[in-house]
């Protein structure tokens, strides 16, 4: 019998209902308070069955013109002069508002993105609310963040999220932005628009006044519209190093303002003096969490040689455990991938990673015959060449490599262009601010890994993106300062 | 029969010594009735690149050295300087720059260097943060060093323009690869306090050269984290953000005159790393 066997034996099926709230049939896009017909739609798939969930609107440049000149006239007009304290108000409700809805949003979440309801349930909509509810007290705060400077806003804000944390990542966004005083123009990734929209019903339920915040579905084109438009300001970016750079390249000599949260490998490392059990969950944690679609997931582990056999084995029972499946069942640990042409690119590289020489490991269950599925992959035996071992999956893939000293993990560690993130295990209190010091990333781990929080800051080093957001760093991003 | 005195050989400050560049090439320095005063080296992209590579070998110590004594170094220089202004000022009055401004110019060095001094030990009070999460986690951000950073100096040749651009990226732990293009006579004299100054050699390189060769070559280096352009050429700047986009360098752009005193420029070459811990036994 293995490990598995009781479990899907074990657990009766747990779905999530969504028959509790609307997904209507199709989505316009929200610009200047109205919801505006596109020219064109496309459709959102759900990955965990390919079945189309809805239709939405894709957004050309006119459309992105008509909604940075709704952002531009709720600037000048309205957001700008409204009392701070006023503007705080606004976004105090649409916190209480998430928080009213957040089972909807959740189960959608779960539906239109492919993660697990308990991750979607538990983690993107608390920390979505949490988000604007640490913004929404800034808004008349921010003479006291930065001593000795005058603050103001920047002016209108063009946005970009990705795919793996949908409305969390719209959060992360607007929220600090309106609460500096800016208005916004966001654009929801391609296969995951549904909940940014939602957000923009919520957003009129709650009040706000026309034009502050605009969102406005489609691809890559439209993201590119809105990034180049001349009477754009600021441009925010989260997603990939590749996009990120080219993002740079159009905003360099226009004066724009901009940060980016990009790509990472971040580096687990595990002493042999470390809780191992803990290790074990904070390593699966690390890599697993949303199928690894994160981009300060644990991709890289490094084990200390002496108990790297002990922890791979438990790694593997461990992993043996874990339910694969419909991401709306409260049972499951890992759910689908989001797209297809991802899964694509993650098993293209799991193949280099064969062809290169790494080892694979697989749990022996399977995965459902519908919608896009990969199950949780190690690969031992690597070398720091590796594609595997350098390039991001931003899938549930695992490199693993051993190290003897403190100065080795650190130097293998850092060999890489990315610096997002990293992990520490070892209950050794000066080893922990030795490595963490060490660590050219700027979120560190130690014994614990995945955490996130409104207050506090996020992003990367080097190739890893420019700025932070969230928490008393990331406020600077959306002020202008002089001193 | 009077003194003649020994003219001075003004050479590139790399790595803690004065080698002439490597491409035997000279800018000829002349003063204001066109008389030759001095031959100054023009570095060359192999002079950048060894600056670099002396900068990077100097920034892991430079950054985990002390706040305290960063700081001290840091008045060790004004305190060199202080003994040296009269070789300044006659030093800049024969480039045709009047001994009134030239000895504000050393003057205004000096009060700089005493105002980051005092920096060292606090922009990470002020910058840095404990967090309140939300969960059972202690958890805090504070500023790093960026790493090495390029600097490309005002041009009107000052010495507090240099000073006023170089002295917050060095106080804030960086490696600095400074560029002079002006007329760079006070900047190799400058070199000459530091090299007296107890600054680790590579912590600060000086080069003189032209902004049309060098400034590409400071963009695109891989190993320059972070570069602080002072310019006014819109096309220059808009190169600069071009070619510095595959490392994703930090570029600052600034107005082509001394910066003013702040402690945002320190931040400026800066990274801000969060630690979580959890809370428990």
């Amino acid at each position: 019998m293995s490990a598995n066997d009781f479990l899907s034996g074990g657990f009766a099926a747990a779905p999530e209902s969504s028959d509790h709230f609307e997904i209507k049939k199709s989505y316009d896009l929200f610009i200047d308070g109205k919801w505006v017909k596109a020219p064109k739609q496309f459709e959102t798939i759900n990955p965990a069955t390919d079945e189309v969930i809805s239709r939405v609107g894709f957004a050309g440049k006119k459309e992105i013109n008509q909604a940075v000149k709704g952002a531009r006239k709720a600037y000048d007009s309205v957001w700008s002069k409204m009392p701070p304290a006023e503007r705080g108000k606004y976004l105090f409700r649409i916190a209480r508002l998430i928080q009213e809805r957040a089972r909807e949003f959740a189960v959608v979440e779960s539906m239109d993105g492919g993660k697990p309801i308990r991750e979607s349930r538990d983690v993107d909509v608390p920390l979505a609310a949490a988000h604007f509810f640490y913004h929404a007290g800034w808004a008349d705060k921010l003479k006291y963040a930065f001593p000795g400077a005058e603050v103001s806003s920047i002016g209108v804000v063009g946005q970009v999220i990705p795919w793996n944390f949908p409305l969390l990542m719209a959060a992360w966004k607007i929220a600090p932005a309106l609460a500096c005083g800016n208005t916004v123009v966001l654009k929801p990734a391609e296969t995951t628009p549904l909940t940014a929209l939602k957000l923009a019903e919520l957003i009129q339920d709650a009040g706000l006044p026309p034009g502050v915040v605009n969102i406005v579905s489609g691809a890559g084109d439209t993201g590119q519209a809105l990034v180049r438009h001349p009477d754009v300001d600021k441009v925010a970016f989260t997603g990939s190093t590749a996009v990120g750079k080219a993002i740079r390249r159009s905003v360099a000599g226009t004066g724009k303002r901009f940060t980016l949260e990009l790509g990472g490998k971040a580096a687990n490392i595990v002493f042999e003096d470390a809780p191992i059990n803990e290790a074990v969950e904070g390593i699966v944690n690390g890599i697993f969490f949303n199928q690894g679609h994160v981009c300060c997931a644990g991709s890289r582990l490094f084990v200390q040689e002496s108990i790297a056999d002990k922890v791979i084995k438990k790694l593997k029972k461990r992993i043996e455990s874990l339910v694969i499946g419909n991401p709306l069942d409260k049972n499951t640990d890992i759910g689908a991938i989001n797209s297809g042409e991802q899964l694509a690119r993650i098993k293209n590289l799991v193949k280099v990673g064969k062809d290169e020489g790494a080892c694979i490991w697989q749990p022996s269950g399977g995965v459902p015959r519908k919608g896009n599925w990969f199950k949780p992959t190690l690969f031992t035996q690597c070398a720091q060449s590796h594609r595997i071992v350098q390039e991001e999956v931003f899938g549930p893939v695992l490199a693993i490599q051993t190290f003897r000293t403190p100065q080795e993990a650190i130097a293998k560690a850092n060999n890489t262009p990315y610096g997002l993130s990293g992990g520490v295990w070892t209950d050794k209190g000066s080893k922990i601010f030795k490595m963490t010091t060490g660590l050219n990333a700027g979120v560190v781990w130690a014994n614990t890994f995945n955490k996130f929080d409104p207050s506090s800051p996020f992003g990367g080093y080097k190739e890893s993106g420019i700025g932070r957001e969230g928490g008393l760093h990331g406020l600077s991003a959306y002020c202008q300062l002089s001193h | 029969m009077s003194n003649p005195g020994i003219p001075k050989t003004y050479k590139l400050f790399i790595g803690g010594k004065f080698p002439r560049t490597e491409s035997g090439r000279i800018l000829e320095v002349t003063g204001p009735k066109g008389e030759f005063l001095a031959n100054a080296s023009r570095a060359s992209r192999k002079d950048f690149r060894n600056s670099v590579v002396a900068a990077r070998k100097a920034s892991g110590s430079w950054a985990g050295t002390t706040a305290y004594l960063k700081g001290q170094i840091l008045y060790r220089i004004a305190e060199v300087l202080d003994g040296r202004k009269d070789q300044f000022v006659k030093e800049m009055s024969l480039l045709g720059v009047s001994s009134k401004s030239a000895m504000e110019d050393v003057v205004a060095s000096i009060d700089l260097l005493v105002h980051y001094a005092g920096w060292s030990d606090k922009y990470q009070q002020l910058f840095s943060s404990v967090n309140p999460v939300s969960s059972p986690h202690f958890n805090f951000s504070l500023p790093e060093p960026s790493g090495v950073v390029g600097v490309v100096a005002p041009s009107d040749g000052s010495l507090a323009g240099l000073v006023s651009a170089m002295a917050p990226i060095v106080v804030g732990g960086n490696a600095a690869v400074v560029l002079l293009s002006g007329n760079p006579l006070s900047a190799i004299s400058f070199a000459e306090v530091l090299a007296t100054s107890d600054v680790p050699g590579g912590v600060i390189n000086i080069l003189t050269g032209l902004r049309s060769e060098l400034v590409p070559e400071f963009a695109r280096h891989m190993d320059v984290n972070a570069l602080l352009l002072c310019s006014d050429d819109a096309e220059e700047r808009k190169n600069t953000e071009l070619e510095a986009v595959e490392n994703l360098k930090r570029v600052v752009l600034s107005p082509d005159k001394a910066l003013t005193q702040s402690p945002y420029h320190i931040c400026d070459f800066q990274e801000i790393k969060t630690t979580w811990h959890p809370v428990g036994v």
